[in-house]
């Protein structure tokens, strides 16, 4: 069984719900990302997305925007990030991570290579940002010879017929974007992710995780409810900024603690 | 060989396709929905016949530079003289064409990124001619090199947007009008810019921007009894060159060139000609093109005196007709450019955009090395007013 798939089912039989904090790798230092997943795990994290910078983050904010921004000038590339996965594995062997960001970067690595590095460093998951399931066929056929699950956003926009056939491609568990936008914008909207819930679970039986504008406790408890799974982007990566490396990791910690406690009760 | 692309899901052999995040999916289906819908319908068609030809000024003559080519002593130049469009360049074309479009998508909200500012002039222009309101995203620098355009767009009644972010260029200004159209994308229309991004833009920009290369198929027996020996036009996305080149393919006497900015020079690294530099394959902006990028993937500042060319990417069907050996692909220094530009002015009268200049001498270049008799045919994309001060500068001139 998948890390992932042991992460959720354990979580299902305790009746909690999934933290998924997302932070950008070699954001403020490329040595302050181990450390920081470290931390992340320690304040309650179920799961770990980490973020592959890119310089064209077209469906980023300006949070996450700077956040590549700044990793790209520390010189973080994909290679880079996976070796911190390994590193991140040498002391953690239980909580998933998935990568997440734009294609263009493993299309210059090429699939295979980077499907064979994700299995050998312990990448769980892959979120393609830029690449939908229609122009996929390549990359699934890698990641799944090398066991690593392709996860897939879905929209308000989604129509049933693209609920479908994502729940078909999907290993996991799949994200739903709560707003139309990108991170870090806008406020969301309970009402209408409580609307399109039973939309999505009729067709898909894997746990569903919500992100996009959950920027405090009282949402992310909120929104728990609703779902599988709560993803907290640019209120974590917005900490990172507003820190410097010596009190980063106790900020984001104390951040997600929080949060945690908040999801918990 | 027949030449039929896109395939139906908008791939131009391994080019093109739709690579877009899932908020927009659906988004840029409708669009193919629609587009594929009204594209052949005869009320549609008429429209924007009438509009191309009483508010656009169509057809655009075409013009035999005969002082410029006597002075250079081979082929003839002859130019398709696109900058006497309303607005002053080819975008139009494609504006009016993606306008119309839009009102019968019962969109009230237009969105366009802008380089040079010709294709924010020419959505600014539409959207006033039909009462919609318009958003233009322009890079922060290109703000500062094209200021006529920006004041333009103002008058207009465009709200003009500056782009901080990466390069503050052509692709920064693309990316901030895809996070406007994620966050707004049921109120808006996005009129793209060139023959490049998700399906079915490749596509339908090729499509609107074609009466140019129709209209001197016709135009080139009338005035010299044949079809020319080469075409030539300039490519940033490559929308001009595209509307020109695509009517031409079937006729495999008829050489095609497209000249990409060369900036400093390819060996400088500091251009934006990502075809003649064979940049590699990548992903950017919903489409898969040659792109210039790093090894790790990340995409890279480019160079060039025009803002219409500073772009790291190039539409997918130039990549396709590079591959196939259809078209041929060159680069054009900024000092080169420049000097055409020069030449263009005191030799014709006519003064040039920054990206015409570059196509225009390509053929400069080329013409004296070949005979009297050959015809070479130009697209001129655009005016030069927008340079004045970009070039003022360069001559050391405060204007
Ligand atoms: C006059 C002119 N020509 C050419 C271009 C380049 O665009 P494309 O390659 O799409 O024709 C521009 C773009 O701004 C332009 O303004």
């Amino acid at each position: 069984m998948s890390r992932l798939q042991i992460t959720f089912d354990a979580l299902k039989q305790q009746q909690r719900k999934a933290l998924i904090p997302f932070i950008t790798a070699g954001d403020p230092a490329q040595k302050m990302t181990v450390p920081l997943m470290h931390g992340l795990v320690t304040a309650g994290a179920d799961v770990i997305e980490l973020g592959v910078p890119f310089s064209d983050p077209m469906a980023d904010g300006p949070v996450i925007q700077r956040a590549s921004e700044r990793a790209l000038k520390q010189g973080m590339t994909l290679r880079g990030v996976l070796n911190m996965v390994a590193e991140f594995r040498q002391q953690n062997t239980r909580t998933p991570v998935v990568l997440m960001g734009y294609g263009n970067p493993i299309e210059a690595m090429g699939w295979s290579e980077f499907a064979q590095r994700c299995e050998e460093v312990g990448v769980d998951g892959v979120l393609t940002v830029d690449f939908p399931p229609e122009e996929s066929h390549d990359a699934f056929e890698h990641l799944q010879r090398h066991h690593i699950a392709p996860i897939f956003l879905l929209a308000p926009t989604t129509n049933e017929a693209r609920i479908k056939q994502v729940a078909k491609l999907a290993r996991g568990y799949v994200y739903y974007v709560s707003l139309k936008g990108v991170t870090g914008s806008g406020s969301i909207d309970l009402s209408a992710i409580e609307e399109k819930m039973p939309q999505l679970r009729k067709h898909i039986q894997l746990p569903i995780g919500v992100g996009f504008g959950i920027r405090d406790a009282a949402t992310a408890k909120a929104v728990a409810k609703l779902c599988d799974g709560v993803v907290v982007g640019s209120r974590i990566v917005q900490e990172v900024e507003t820190s410097n490396e010596q009190n980063v990791v106790a900020n984001v910690s104390k951040l997600v603690s929080e949060l945690r406690q908040a999801i918990d009760n | 060989m027949t030449y039929n692309f896109p395939d139906i899901s908008g791939h131009f052999g391994q080019f093109g396709g739709s690579y877009m995040a899932e908020t927009l999916v659906p988004a840029v289906e409708e669009l193919t929905a629609q587009y594929l819908r009204f594209k052949d319908d005869a009320e549609f068609k008429a429209e924007l016949a009438y509009e191309l030809k009483h508010y656009v000024g169509r057809p655009s003559p075409i013009y035999h530079a005969k002082r410029l080519s006597e002075h250079l002593g081979g082929a003839q130049i002859y130019l398709k003289r696109e900058d006497l469009n309303h607005t002053g360049a080819h975008k139009i074309n494609s504006a009016m064409g993606q306008a119309l479009l839009a009102k019968r998508m019962g969109k009230k909200r237009v969105i366009a990124e802008t380089g040079a500012g010709m294709h924010g002039v020419a959505t600014a222009t539409v959207a006033a001619r039909f009462g919609m309101e318009c958003i233009v995203y322009m890079g922060a620098e290109d703000i500062v090199r094209q200021a006529p355009n920006v004041f333009r767009m103002k008058l207009l009644g465009a709200t003009v947007v500056p782009v901080e972010s990466g390069s503050k260029t052509l692709k920064d200004a693309c990316n901030e009008a895809i996070r406007d159209w994620v966050t707004n994308v049921e109120s808006t229309f996005y009129i793209f810019g060139t023959a490049a991004g998700p399906h079915p833009y490749p596509m339908m920009v090729r499509d609107f921007q074609c009466v140019i290369g129709n209209e001197a198929k016709v135009q080139m027996p009338e005035m010299i009894g044949r079809q020319p020996d080469a075409v030539i036009a300039c490519v940033g996305g490559g929308s001009n060159a595209i509307g020109l080149f695509n009517p031409y393919i079937e006729i495999p006497e008829v050489q095609i060139i497209g000249v990409e900015a060369g900036g400093y020079g390819i060996a400088s690294g500091k251009h934006a000609a990502p075809l003649t530099a064979n940049a590699k394959v990548g992903v950017l902006h919903g489409n898969r093109v040659n792109l210039m990028q790093d090894e790790n993937g990340q995409i890279i500042e480019t160079h060039s005196i025009s803002a219409g060319l500073d772009y790291p990417g190039v539409g997918p069907e130039h990549c396709l007709l590079k591959e196939i050996g259809r078209a041929q692909y060159v680069a054009i220094n900024d000092d080169e450019a420049i000097a055409a530009f020069d030449a263009l002015c005191r030799f014709e009268g006519i003064i040039p955009a920054l990206e015409s200049s570059h196509a225009l001498a390509h053929a400069i270049k080329i013409a004296p090395t070949l005979a009297k008799e050959k015809v070479l045919l130009v697209n001129l994309s655009g005016r030069g007013d927008k340079d004045m001060n970009t070039v003022a500068k360069l001559k050391g001139i405060t204007l």
